[in-house]
């Protein structure tokens, strides 16, 4: 009994917040659980994040460790859903997060895998105006959530080192992304909460593509991320873009 | 970061997913009961195995074929014929030569004396660590890492555990997996007779009234023997000396091959069904007979096994080339998904197909030689049955593709 007191009293660690990470991690590694939805949509990211990134670096995806030596910032890391996989991959990764929460949540969840990874509560503009520097920012579903995505992409393009690789993930806006990503996916499937997304908030590829370019950035490729309601799963597709896309875009050397 | 592997159970199973895995870039650990030296080589014992065509690609890819590929004897043809003892075989036959496919000879005949060694080889080769004589007394999947605890106190972690640990997988009953099992009260007497022709490169199935007798060709004159019979005979026939085994033998193989006279040792093993309620969990996935044994006609118990390791390599590869977590739900249940389908409908398959032949009732003997005739009277059902026999029919994980 002592010795568990005398433990408590030297760590800066409160049991009870320990508890409640460990729930909202248990809640964000669930793959049936609340964030089922991203679960899924996940293998298709990986795919596509991994083979941009072994292309762009000359990687082998099959050595044991192919991403060692790159640096990695994923912004709005959650959970971890991302960065976990790349840092097994090799990365140095730092994961960011707006949401304070989502950090004690990620750091645990990575601690108990015995993987490392930097979890910091800070937004890209904070990073870039810091002077941090990435091989690869990964940008995936934040877009479309923020206010100014031109200052935001800006931003973005300043944490890459020139030859950087940037993903960018987010949805089209067309009466059928309304009705698959609004009316479906929160009203119907209610795979998100109500209000997760403003139609008037997403962006046509073209658009991107602009944004990007604004940003200083050269896009090289775009995807669509396509749901398949009879095998349950997403595939990449080369020309559906019509709801979920994905781009990659380089900064100049 | 490396990602890590414990298999238990040192089988063929075992072996070849240890190989399949290493070869990825996994680290691998195999646990095995069995000593080195039980593992170790010897002369023949009488056992060999029938692989099918995919189950040798699969063996090529992983860098193990080469290893026995001399020793291999080529399948060239098929003969499955219904008959009686003291009967001879019905008239109506069913012949499947490999030129009706494409893909070359159906399968081959290896000797466990030439696999298994070729397997610890390529083991060793790939890096693989090999614990042997040793068993798993306890494990823990519940929690970010899989734990299993060895009876010499060793604990070992690891992203994912593979049982490979048999019918009576401890590895499954652990996890609490349960199984549904029946038995056929019928016993596979295995053994090798030495010939003198040649039995060039064909094998034979009879239907016998106590169950199925396949001759299957070994390298030279010599046969392996898969007889199936009431528990009852077959421990009677294991008990019988050589001479009086061969006297039994005799009316049922028939005389196309000469004289005949038995090389090795008998071996025994009791038929049944097994199958495990789910092949995989959190951490955990099962493989080969762990998973599914099923009765070992035509020797499909081995080849759906390999199909196994070949489609959880396929499912661990895809998973590790995006840096998911191999151990996670979302990746096992991509090996839940392929592996149920098959192996319920061979499961199902192999028993109808015993419990249809291992009668003497005369309409069902009737039923059967029409059955028998019909389908080798139509060329497409022939040549199904012919991709079924060489393990070409369902979704072929990449290993197994030509």
């Amino acid at each position: 009994m002592q010795t568990t007191a005398e433990t408590a009293a030297r760590s800066t660690v409160d049991p009870a917040e320990v508890a409640k990470f460990q729930a909202m991690a248990d809640e964000w590694w669930d793959e049936t659980g609340k964030f089922k939805p991203l679960h899924m949509l996940n293998p298709c990211r990986l795919d596509y994040i991994t083979r941009q990134i072994a292309a762009e670096f000359g990687r082998d995806l099959d050595a044991a460790a192919p991403f060692e030596g790159l640096r990695l910032l994923d912004i709005g890391c959650g959970g971890g859903l991302l960065c976990e996989p790349m840092a097994r991959l090799g990365a140095s990764v730092v994961g960011a997060d707006a949401a304070e929460r989502n950090i004690p949540v990620a750091r645990l969840h990575a601690e108990q895998s015995g993987l490392s990874i930097d979890y910091r509560h800070t937004t890209a503009e904070a990073l870039a105006e810091a002077g941090e520097r990435f091989d690869a920012v990964l940008n995936m579903e934040v877009v479309e959530h923020v206010a100014d995505p031109a200052a935001y992409l800006a931003a973005c393009a300043d944490l890459l080192r020139p030859g950087g690789l940037h993903i960018c993930s987010t949805i089209n806006r067309n009466p059928k992304s309304y009705a698959m990503a609004i009316v479906g996916a929160e009203n119907v499937m209610r795979w998100l909460p109500k209000g997760t997304h403003d139609w008037s908030k997403f962006i046509t590829p073209d658009e991107l593509y602009d944004l990007l370019r604004g940003a200083g950035l050269d896009p090289v490729d775009r995807m669509g991320f396509v749901f398949n309601p009879v095998t349950w799963s997403w595939r990449l597709s080369d020309r559906d873009l019509s709801v979920n896309y994905v781009t990659a875009s380089t900064k100049p050397a | 970061m490396m990602q890590d592997v414990v298999i238990v159970g040192g089988g063929l199973n075992g072996c070849a997913l240890a190989v399949a895995l290493a070869r990825m870039n996994l680290a691998v650990t195999l646990v095995d009961m069995a000593s080195a030296e039980a593992r170790g080589a010897r002369g023949f014992d009488g056992r060999s195995y029938a692989l099918a065509l995919a189950s040798q690609r699969l063996l090529r890819r992983i860098g193990v074929w080469d290893r026995v590929a001399d020793e291999a004897q080529p399948m060239l043809e098929i003969k499955v014929t219904d008959g009686r003892a003291g009967e001879g075989p019905s008239p109506f036959m069913m012949q499947f030569d490999h030129a009706e496919i494409e893909e070359g000879p159906m399968g081959f005949m290896v000797e466990d004396r030439h696999l298994r060694p070729a397997l610890l080889d390529a083991m060793t080769e790939a890096g693989v660590r090999h614990v042997a004589g040793q068993r798993v007394v306890a494990q823990d999947t519940g929690g970010a890492r899989a734990q299993a605890t060895l009876d010499g106190g060793e604990v070992l972690e690891a992203a994912l555990l593979v049982g490979c640990d048999g019918r009576g997988s401890g590895t499954a009953a652990r996890a609490g997996i349960g199984r549904m099992a029946w038995s056929y009260g019928q016993t596979g007497v295995v053994c090798a007779v030495d010939h003198d022709m040649d039995h060039g490169g064909a094998a034979h199935q009879f239907f016998m009234p106590g169950g199925p007798l396949a001759i299957l060709p070994l390298k030279g004159r010599r046969s392996s023997i898969v007889w199936s019979e009431r528990t009852e005979r077959a421990e009677a026939l294991l008990a019988m000396d050589d001479a009086a085994f061969l006297d039994a033998l005799r009316p049922a193989f028939g005389s196309h091959l000469g004289e005949i006279a038995l090389a090795g040792e008998r071996w025994g093993y009791p038929l049944g069904l097994s199958l495990a309620e789910r092949v995989a969990d959190r951490r955990l996935a099962l493989v080969g007979d762990a998973a599914h044994g099923v009765h070992p006609i035509a020797g499909q118990g081995l080849n759906a096994g390999l199909k196994d390791v070949a489609a959880l390599a396929a499912v661990l590869d895809e998973a590790r080339r995006r840096g998911e977590d191999i151990g996670g739900l979302a990746v096992l249940g991509r090996y839940q998904t392929w592996r149920r389908f098959d192996t319920a409908t061979l499961a199902m398959a192999t028993d109808g197909f015993n419990r249809l032949f291992s009668n003497d009732n005369p309409l069902l003997r009737g039923m059967r030689d029409l059955g028998i005739g019909v389908v080798g009277s139509l060329p497409r059902l022939r040549r199904a049955f012919i991709r079924e026999a060489a393990g070409l029919t369902g979704e072929l994980p990449p290993l197994m593709r030509p």
